[in-house]
């Protein structure tokens, strides 16, 4: 054994996985023909775990205006905003983003990995307090590791509970909460009103993470804070741009009238290479594309509803009410795991999430519906699911009767 | 070995209610590493503290923290501040 001796729990936890079948972190499409069909081992394979809420990888005045950045401003910008400065097109990313939500200040990081990391670790700091959902992303805690506030979790989605762990902190010191528009693993929103509302009796900060919401939730697609009614309460909104937007990115809008001074303090944002033109003009035509077309979210919805609803009749046992992220809660991770092999075999392929990436120790297999589904490619999954369920297990045999 | 004082029975206490009954735990006890648990039983056990103490353990001490005993000590510090 080496140094990475330390890891023998994980390699022992995934080659066990591997004995299965086939796992995620192997699987390998030869061709992405869509935003909804790849090609593995040959054939065609129904996508249903790629967070393409919008469908617009494939869009045609998305795929043009990046391939213009690309030829006039070349493939990439060999170093960090502070360092080589910044393109036009990033500033006017920026300013479109600022504008979408109705805020003074925008800035763009690399990934929205980063945003997370960036800002949480440097808004709050020493003597300051973190507050997390304890459900939150992975960038969340690592912003929360690299920052030195103290760092306090609630109950996942627990308003009270947030209430009574504020009220035990001292008065000195700012303090931050942290919470995400849709969770990404079961599909489930926050209870932002009421957050909000203790938020604003505790005289706190508050932040929130729409990396699955932006372009999902909320009239203008604003997402969470703006179906909740509370963007004036919100004073962060991180999001990214590898989801919704099709693309890669992340950023944080913000109506603090000092906020650009981040951009000599937030060290995941100075020292690390700035978005590629190509990637920025994508991005900004997939924002234009959102808002113009909200024909796209309204497609997206019913989408969902429809799979949703296809699941549940089934007697499925579901993470969450209809949002574009559907979570079937499984027995246990051999089930799980058998279970995405079998689909990925029949054609269908869904993400396979496995504690403790899962809350509450949970095997899921989750699903993310896209606009871009054809009603055909829904209904094919519904049956894919509801046969797998049966080999399996899952679900009792439907009598015929149920299946007129 | 050492008699446990109250603070560490209450800790035992929270244990054994998670913990298979056969497993000995003692202020040696080392929580992640003797007692199977896993991490999200962890953490629940450590916010059941936390409201029965009314204080808050901030994650970045949990490194600290190995044995009941540890845990024990980092509670009383945290009272000692409030
Ligand atoms: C809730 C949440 N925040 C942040 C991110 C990070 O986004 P990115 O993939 O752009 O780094 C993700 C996705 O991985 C996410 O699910």
């Amino acid at each position: 054994m080496t140094i990475l001796e330390k890891f023998s729990h994980l390699r022992v936890a995934y080659e066990q996985l591997r004995s299965l079948g086939s796992d995620p972190f192997t699987v390998r499409f030869d061709g992405v023909l869509s935003p909804t069909e790849g090609l593995r081992e040959g054939r065609r394979t129904i996508l249903f775990g790629t967070n393409n809420y919008l469908g617009l990888t494939f869009d045609p005045s998305c795929i043009e205006a990046g391939i213009e950045a690309l030829m006039q401003s070349g493939t990439g910008t060999t170093g960090s905003r502070i360092a080589n400065g910044s393109y036009d097109a990033h500033t006017r990313l920026e300013q479109a983003l600022a504008d979408f939500y109705g805020r003074r200040r925008g800035m763009v990081f690399t990934t929205g990995y980063q945003a997370n990391l960036g800002i949480i670790s440097t808004v709050v700091g020493k003597g300051d307090y973190l507050i997390l959902d304890a459900d939150s992303h992975a960038s969340i805690y690592d912003g929360a590791r690299l920052g030195t506030a103290q760092v306090i979790r609630f109950r996942h989605n627990d308003p009270e509970d947030l209430r009574k762990r504020l009220a035990r902190l001292p008065q000195a010191g700012n303090k931050l909460i942290v919470v995400e528009g849709i969770y990404s693993m079961m599909g489930d929103t926050a209870p932002l009103r009421e957050i909000a509302q203790v938020k604003a009796e505790a005289g706190a900060y508050l932040l929130v993470d729409e990396a699955h919401s932006l372009g999902v939730l909320g009239r203008q697609g604003r997402g969470l804070a703006e179906a909740a009614g509370v963007e004036a309460d919100v004073d962060f909104i991180v999001g990214t741009f590898s989801k919704t937007l099709g693309s890669i990115g992340g950023f944080c809008v913000s109506d603090l009238p000092d906020f650009d001074v981040l951009r000599v303090a937030c060290r995941p944002y100075m020292f690390t290479a700035s978005l590629p033109p190509t990637l920025v003009a994508s991005t900004l035509q997939a924002l234009n594309r959102l808002q113009s077309d909200p024909g796209l979210r309204a497609r997206l919805l019913s989408n969902s509803r429809r799979f949703h609803s296809g699941l549940d009749r089934l007697g499925f046992r579901l993470g969450a009410d209809a949002t574009p992220i559907v979570a079937v809660v499984l027995e246990d991770r051999d089930l799980a795991v058998a279970f995405w092999n079998r689909l990925l075999e029949a054609g269908l392929y869904v993400n396979l999430a496995l504690p403790p990436a899962t809350p509450d120790g949970s095997a899921i297999l989750r699903s993310s519906v896209s606009a871009a589904h054809t009603v055909q490619q829904i209904d094919t999954a519904i049956g894919l699911f509801a046969a797998v369920g049966e080999e399996l297990g899952v679900l009792s045999p439907r009598p015929l009767a149920a299946m007129a | 070995m050492h008699a446990l004082d109250a603070l560490e029975e209450r800790i035992v206490a929270e244990l054994r209610a998670v913990v298979d009954p056969n497993i000995e735990i003692s202020r040696n006890t080392d929580i992640s590493r003797d007692l199977g648990l896993d991490s999200l039983t962890i953490m629940n056990f450590v916010m059941k503290l936390e409201d029965a103490f009314d204080l808050s353990i901030p994650l970045e001490r949990l490194p600290e923290i190995q044995t009941v005993a540890d845990l024990a000590k980092t509670i009383r510090d945290i009272q000692a501040k409030v």
